[in-house]
């Protein structure tokens, strides 16, 4: 069954916006401009508009859509329950479909990354091989210091500086398939690599391994994963992510395992989230719900199971961390005190809150890419509040964030690190066995 | 005349084109408030940043003959920024700098599009408190609290917005700028012509700027919520409560329906098997407190509480108000559509009118969740239908018939803090009475007499 659209889907789900407004304050769209339609409300309205016939797909919707970070902040705060995650998904498929934003490059970029790298390990794996080798070769500073970058295309102009670091090694060389723990090992879990987090931040794949280990957890770690699906989801493909989720399944039987382990918010967001999206799929919806059931952030999981508190610190040194949740931890998996939980075990540190913990960064996907105006904008704001905890260490469990939040200190010149719980946790535990 | 193209150049040269908006898409999303089932789209909406900016934008309205429907946040409850057709929606939401606060006079001065909350806190950065707090404080904009002289969940013992509008800046229908009130405690000086412009709804004149009185803040309070088996056990303890003579900050309270959105949405621990929980907030002297506390945790387990229970800290407090201050939307859970009253009753009628009301549902076959500042007899029957559901519809109306003649019966008011608007527009005769409403009419000819500002609001 062709996926619904905003006239199709289910009115109720509409219906539900009483507009109170009580999610205007959250939204940081409609916190720089404060123009209704560009607040959470306003879009739904104009959603609703659509559903009724009272508008069609313009490309000034689109635009409204593309401007919206999708960070789900209004989804925690609307008290009436309003499914805001899955109007926008409808929302964005809708636009596609209508074809209102076609333009040959637009679509060439789109089919590049969405269509072909974005669906194919080995092809994405290889990209970004190359991406290193250019970044280590030097030949990245000498196109950029002779200004060879003003060649390129505007776009990829504006991409490329914006490129991760490519890790050196991905994680199928960093974590072995089949890996058991020391002792007595009461789970099994599947770890879930990711793509981003794969290509910028392997050994952060290889962190989550070991404090699985430490943790009494046998983590198995296919080496070749499909991507999750979420970047498609987001950004209208709503076939490609179905067909990329009845692969996650395949390849992760979710009656195999104790927990289906994400350590990236983003991907957890929309990985827990198979069966709604393949409800309509006679031959896999139960297998998505057990999967659901069964997935787990890796912080969630380790509160659950009991986690052990290490007995090293992580640094030599006292340490102040604060924390940045990532959005689609906090408002799209509702997972905010664990990673707290778990910072707070670490010795030698003290955390201090981050003002606006819960406010977007402006990653969002490939929305720095997209709308780069808001994007530095919330990118800013979270430096000056980050600067203010006198924290040396910012904790965040998104690689998005990641890098967004790093590079956002390195332009405002600040020595502050920013680090996944998980390595965090890992490095003490690797400094139990020192001497 | 009216909305033309040539209204609209004009307005251009008062206000820069990217604070004016016209498209479908820009529109669509003022077309309504926080009201159900009532929506019109503008002709545009303009986003003024100063005094002289809404001034010069009345001016060329009143010229052009142009309707003018303000607007703070459109959270407003009685459809009152809902625009009438072919209007030029003001928006005030980017006029929102606090501009002074006055540690020495205890005062604030603001410009009306300022969120309430930010109020609050510019007052607590100096041990200050504004007292009131409309549920939702987060977004409305002073201006909006203003012109609905809005009450919240302190209003027991700390009042309304009225009580706390020492003076006002207002843009007259003709565009000119007017200032009423003073910094000084007393004044009687002419007419309390800014307490006229209180509770207006937007339809005498555009409120600019705001001189709030502050307090200070108090150095201790208690929360506790009483728990009970019945609506009317809980109204008796609220009635006992005033009449041994304790004036509590808050008593709010929620029905089963409402306990068990709010604790579905807030996750507070509230329990959802009684018949009707109390929230219960006393404040300012810690041994005072701590007395009152006491004797209103007695006065409610002598009334038949099942329990009373204690807030551990300040964070669980805060997080209790702040789940109660999301009852309404959180009732938009159960059903498509929510259409809640605003009625109130001197308190000793409270047990009468909730019976009422439930009885009033059953009979009509309809679902309601009923919630509200009880301690100001302000009761929120909501309803809980589906706008599309005509049958249904009929008998919400039907219902809301019956409640409201109950109400005056009782000697009651058909909107406490939610203003007349569009909503409650059919029963104020009824309750004014032929001279009184006379009366208010021939005033807003004598402010508006062309009839521009938010017309057919209160009344056609
Ligand atoms: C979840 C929720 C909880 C609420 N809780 C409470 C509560 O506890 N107590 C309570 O009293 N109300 C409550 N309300 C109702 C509403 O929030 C208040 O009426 C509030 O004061 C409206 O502020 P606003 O800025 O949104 O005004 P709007 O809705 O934009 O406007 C309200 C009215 O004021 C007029 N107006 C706005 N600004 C100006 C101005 N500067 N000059 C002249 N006229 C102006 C408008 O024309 C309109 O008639 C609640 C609403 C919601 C959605
Ligand atoms: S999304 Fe939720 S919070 Fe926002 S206006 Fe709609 S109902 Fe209210
Ligand atoms: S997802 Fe984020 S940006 Fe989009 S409407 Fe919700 S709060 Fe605003």
């Amino acid at each position: 069954m062709a996926p619904p659209t905003l006239r199709t889907i289910d009115y109720a789900i509409l219906q539900q916006c009483m507009h109170c407004g009580m999610c205007l304050p959250t939204c940081p769209t409609y916190d720089t401009t404060k123009h209704e339609r560009n607040s959470p409300r306003g879009r739904i309205a104009l959603m609703r508009a659509i559903a009724d016939g009272d508008l069609e797909i313009t490309k000034t919707f689109a635009d409204e859509m593309s401007y919206c970070l999708g960070c789900l902040a209004c989804q925690t705060a609307c008290p009436a329950g309003v499914q805001y995650a899955t109007l926008f998904e409808t929302a964005r498929a809708d636009i596609e479909r209508s074809g209102v934003n076609q333009n040959l490059k637009r679509d060439f970029w789109r089919s590049l990354t969405l269509k072909l790298l974005f669906q194919r390990p080995a092809l994405l794996r290889a990209a970004g091989a190359a991406l290193r080798l250019y970044q280590r070769s030097g030949l990245e500073g000498f196109v950029r210091r002779t200004g060879l970058t003003r060649l390129l295309p505007a776009d990829l102009r504006r991409l490329e500086p914006q490129a991760p670091t490519i890790s050196p090694r991905f994680s199928n060389r960093l974590i072995a398939p089949v890996e058991t723990p020391k002792g007595e090992a009461r789970f099994r879990v599947a770890l879930l690599t990711g793509c981003v987090q794969d290509l910028a931040f392997a050994e952060v794949n290889r962190d989550t391994a070991d404090v699985l280990l430490a943790n009494g957890c046998i983590v198995e770690t296919p080496p070749v994963q499909p991507c999750c699906g979420s970047l498609h989801a987001h950004n209208g493909e709503t076939g490609l992510a179905q067909k990329l989720a009845r692969q996650m399944i395949d390849l992760f039987p979710p009656t195999k395992y104790d927990a289906i382990i994400s350590n990236a918010g983003g991907c957890g967001s929309h990985l827990r989230h198979y069966g709604p999206l393949l409800a309509d799929d006679p031959n896999y919806h139960e297998r998505a719900r057990a999967w659901d059931a069964k997935l787990k952030d890796v912080h969630e999981w380790l509160a659950q199971i009991g986690v052990r508190a290490p007995e090293a610190a992580p640094f030599d040194q006292p340490t102040t961390i604060t924390y940045h949740e990532s959005c689609h931890l906090v408002h799209g998996q509702k997972v905010t005190r664990q990673p707290r939980e778990l910072l707070r075990l670490l010795p030698g540190v003290t955390i201090t809150e981050l003002p606006e913990a819960t406010w977007c960064c402006g990653s969002a996907g490939v929305y720095t890419i997209t709308q780069p105006e808001q994007a530095t904008l919330l990118q800013e704001r979270k430096t000056r509040n980050i600067l203010t905890t006198g924290a040396t260490v910012v904790a965040t469990a998104n690689p998005g964030c990641h890098l967004q939040v790093a590079r956002g200190l390195t332009a405002a010149g600040a020595d502050i690190e920013v680090m996944h719980p998980m390595s965090l946790l890992a490095r003490a535990y690797r400094r139990e066995q020192r001497p | 005349m009216a909305f033309t193209e040539t209204f609209l150049q004009s307005l251009t040269s008062v206000v820069p084109a990217d604070r004016i908006l016209t498209r479908a898409e820009d529109l669509v999303p003022y077309g309504f408030d926080g009201t159900a089932a009532i929506k019109q789209r503008p002709a545009a909406v303009v986003f003024p940043l100063t005094t002289d900016e809404v001034a010069a934008c009345v001016r060329l309205a009143h010229e052009a003959k142009v309707p003018i429907v303000t607007r703070g946040s459109g959270t407003g409850l009685s459809g009152g920024s809902v625009p009438v057709p072919d209007a030029l929606v003001l928006c005030l939401a980017r006029m929102d700098r606090i501009l002074e606060v006055d540690a020495e006079n205890l005062t604030l001065r603001a410009q009306a599009g300022a969120v309430t909350l930010k109020i609050d806190e510019a007052a607590a950065a100096h041990g200050l408190l504004y007292p009131p707090d409309p549920g939702s404080m987060r977004i409305s904009t002073i201006g909006g609290n203003v012109a609905e002289n809005s009450g919240g969940l302190r209003g027991l013992k700390y009042g309304v917005t009225r009580d706390y509008v020492m003076a006002l800046e207002v843009v007259l229908a003709d565009g000119r700028v007017a200032r009423f009130g003073s910094a000084c405690v007393k004044d009687v000086a002419g007419y309390s012509m800014k307490d006229l412009f209180i509770g207006s709804e937007g339809t005498l004149g555009i409120i600019t700027e705001v001189l709030l009185k502050l307090v200070p803040r108090p150095a201790a309070r208690r929360t506790m919520l009483a728990l009970f088996d019945s609506m009317e056990a809980a109204a008796d303890t609220i009635s006992a409560i005033i009449a041994a003579k304790i004036i509590p900050c808050t008593l709010e309270f929620l029905d089963r329906t409402t306990t068990a959105c709010v604790e579905d949405y807030a996750k507070v621990g509230l329990p959802t098997d009684c018949e009707a929980v109390v929230l219960m907030e006393t404040d300012g002297h810690p041994a005072a407190v701590a007395d009152e506390a006491e004797r209103m945790a007695a006065i409610a387990l002598e009334h038949g509480a099942r329990e009373v229970r204690t807030a551990r800290d300040d964070a669980e407090a805060t997080s209790l108000a702040a789940a109660r201050r999301n009852a309404f939307s959180a009732l938009a859970r159960r059903r498509p559509t929510t259409i809640l009253e605003d009625v109130t009753v001197p308190r000793n009628r409270l047990a009468e009118m909730v019976t009422f009301i439930a009885a009033t549902a059953a009979h009509y076959n309809l679902q309601v969740g009923t919630f509200g500042h009880m301690g100001d007899g302000n009761l929120h029957p909501t309803f809980l239908t589906d706008e599309r559901d005509e049958a249904e519809m009929a008998r919400v109306h039907q219902a809301l018939d019956a409640i409201v003649t109950k109400t005056l019966e009782l000697g009651g008011t058909i909107t406490g803090e939610h203003g007349v608007g569009l909503a409650k527009k059919p029963w104020l005769r009824q309750q004014m009475g032929d001279h009184s409403y006379e009366l208010m009419k021939q005033v807003k000819a004598a402010l508006d007499p062309e009839g521009l500002l938010n017309p057919g609001k209160i009344f056609d």
